[in-house]
């Protein structure tokens, strides 16, 4: 799971370039200046202790602070090279490239075929036969077919939190996202749940850029392919997975790996 | 002195006997709340059994056959409460079919789309019309609803649909300005309240993650709304409704104003009916005669039946509902 052979970072493809990226809780700066690349197809963790604001990070990621009044973003995040967060940008057609799965699973309340095909039908239009493919497809991509293909027809509330969480995920890869941002997605689930979210995230970055929001150093180490550390707003380290974790070259981050504070 | 409270907390034993006063509260306690309980139960069935005490004469003279009879004719002691039954039911219908859309367009403004400044303000509005006792609803349907009814919104209606098949027989007839319809606007704008506050208060409890979840698919406000949060509000919604149709069917004095008080079944809705709760009130201090005063409470009776089958029939969909979703985790 590390990076490539060890190889410096300016080999791989940047997807995201964050950069000088500040944001606000009305007057409090919750993101303080952060310059940050994610790169294709890798893993990249954010870790931290709580109020750092890798989560606030990732809230940027797909606009989806503009819910809340005082929340604001300045600076710069390129996706491909394009500013997301310019104003004219049309927000839903971002977040179709960038898919978000939370911390607590969140099944809509509808079945589960449809919990799926929602998303999908917000931007294409499929006859049944082929909306039924699309369906099976993200669910198999989730790695959940096997365990809801005979009640398709249930509500997803039914479902066990393991297999919401996963259900939010085949949500997610549904409408083919390019960027999949998961804010602590494990942390309300049992070990077995875990090791299987942990499985379906390290396949689905062949395919999709990842950024993941962990407090679990051992979810992040095992993981992600970078790691970035953050603290009070700022990213105090970011680097290749096995180095962030082996040879930290900031005290900070030592202290924090190593148990010492957070 | 936490040194001395520790040594007196170790010295002393455990508790072998209980405040005697305390023992003797409990019971007296569950008296009070059993006994409050029970005092519904008594209240419910002693109202009951007035009704049919009080309209034995009317039932033992026409049987069911009231229920599908139109006369009503204090002369000749003949009664029949179809007119009363129908207006009850359409006015209500007219209200609900106005004012579910309008409450829940309300509430999802107040919870999605106002500007925070502007939502206690109205808020509190809406709420307020849930306070002005109905006698002004009725002063202002009659003076200032009716009228306006009868110059701008009859005239045009009845032009409009005056060539098309069925709806020219829904509005039909000579502009009044009072009858069904306008109880049912008027009766609209009382329960407005109680489904614009209960369905705001259960929008504002859907959890703002599943918000979060469905707007970072890249959903529209209106399509959050409409496939997450209606859904997931449902229960809580359909109570409100439930509330608000309790209301209109027993609603009465706004309803006496501005319904006309024809004991008929008209096909218009524009002419002039009578509700069952109208009808009593209208007509218990000129009831002579041995059946006249019994058929009225019999409509009593028959609205206290009305009032719980339909709910129970809200309460039944509701289930069916909840049911087919599943239940919530």
């Amino acid at each position: 799971m590390s990076a490539g052979n060890g190889s410096a970072h300016g080999s791989e493809s940047v997807k995201v370039a964050i950069n000088n990226l500040s944001f606000y809780y009305g007057k409090f700066k919750a993101l303080k200046n952060i310059t940050l690349p994610l790169y294709r197809n890798k893993v990249t963790a954010f870790i931290g202790p709580s109020g750092c604001g890798k989560s606030t990070l990732l809230r940027v990621l797909n606009r989806i602070y503009e819910m809340y009044p005082n929340q604001y973003a300045e600076g710069e995040v390129l996706l491909d090279g394009e500013n997301i967060l310019d104003r004219g940008l049309d927000v839903t057609l971002l977040r179709a490239k960038v898919g978000m799965v939370f911390q607590k699973p969140t099944p809509f309340p509808m079945t589960i075929f449809d919990n799926i095909a929602f998303g999908v039908q917000l931007y294409e239009n499929h006859p049944k036969s082929e909306l039924d493919g699309r369906v099976e497809l993200a669910l198999r991509r989730a790695a959940l077919w096997d365990e809801v293909k005979d009640k398709l027809h249930a509500s997803g509330m039914s479902l066990s939190g393991g297999q919401q969480q996963r259900l939010c995920i085949a949500r997610s890869v549904a409408i083919k996202p390019e960027l999949m941002l998961f804010d602590e997605p494990c942390s309300a689930l049992d070990p077995i749940s875990t090791a299987k979210i942990e499985e379906l995230i390290a396949e689905l970055s062949e395919d999709y850029t990842i950024a993941i929001v962990t407090h679990n150093m051992q979810q992040a180490s095992r993981v992600s392919d970078y790691s970035a550390f953050m603290f009070l707003g700022e990213l105090v380290e970011f680097d290749v997975t096995e180095k962030l974790f082996t040879t930290p070259s900031n005290k900070q981050t030592e202290n924090y790996i190593t148990g010492r504070f957070g | 002195m936490v040194d001395l409270a520790l040594k007196e907390d170790a010295t002393s034993k455990p508790a072998t006997s209980r405040m005697p006063g305390n023992l003797g509260s409990d019971r007296t306690f569950r008296a009070i709340s059993v006994s409050s309980a029970v005092a519904v139960l008594v209240m419910f069935t002693g109202i009951m059994a007035a009704l049919i005490y009080g309209a034995w004469p009317a039932i033992s003279a026409f049987g069911l056959s009231f229920l599908w009879t139109e006369i009503w004719n204090p002369v000749t002691q003949k009664f029949g409460a179809v007119a009363p039954i129908y207006g009850t039911l359409v006015t209500s219908l007219i209200a609900m079919l106005i004012a579910v859309p309008v409450g829940i367009g309300i509430a999802i403004f107040l919870t999605e789309l106002c500007p925070p400044s502007l939502r206690r303000p109205i808020g509190i509005a809406v709420e307020l019309l849930a306070g002005i006792p109905s006698i002004i609803y009725g002063i202002w349907g009659l003076f200032v609803l009716a009228p306006f009814v009868q110059q701008y919104v009859m005239p045009p209606v009845i032009d409009a649909f005056s060539n098309v098949p069925v709806l020219s027989d829904l509005f039909a007839g000579p502009p009044y300005g009072i009858g069904i319809f306008t109880a049912g606007v008027i009766l609209a704008i009382m329960v407005l309240p109680f489904i614009t506050a209960v369905s705001r208060d259960v929008f504002l409890a859907v959890p703002p993650v599943l918000k979060e979840a469905a707007y970072g698919l890249g959903a529209t406000k209106w399509e959050v709304e409409y496939n997450v949060v209606l859904p997931y509000a449902r229960g809580g919604v359909v109570g409100g409704i439930m509330l608000a149709l309790g209301r209109a069917l027993g609603e009465t004095m706004a309803v006496t104003f501005v319904i006309g008080n024809a004991n008929r079944v008209s096909t218009s809705l524009f002419a002039p009916g009578t509700t069952i709760s109208a009808s009593i009130a209208n007509e218990f201090t000129e009831a002579v005669g041995p059946l006249y005063a019994p058929a009225l409470v019999f409509l009593g009776l028959i609205l206290f039946f009305v009032t719980v089958i339909v709910l129970g029939a809200a309460q039944y969909m509701l289930y069916r509902l909840e049911k087919r979703a599943g239940g919530k985790s």
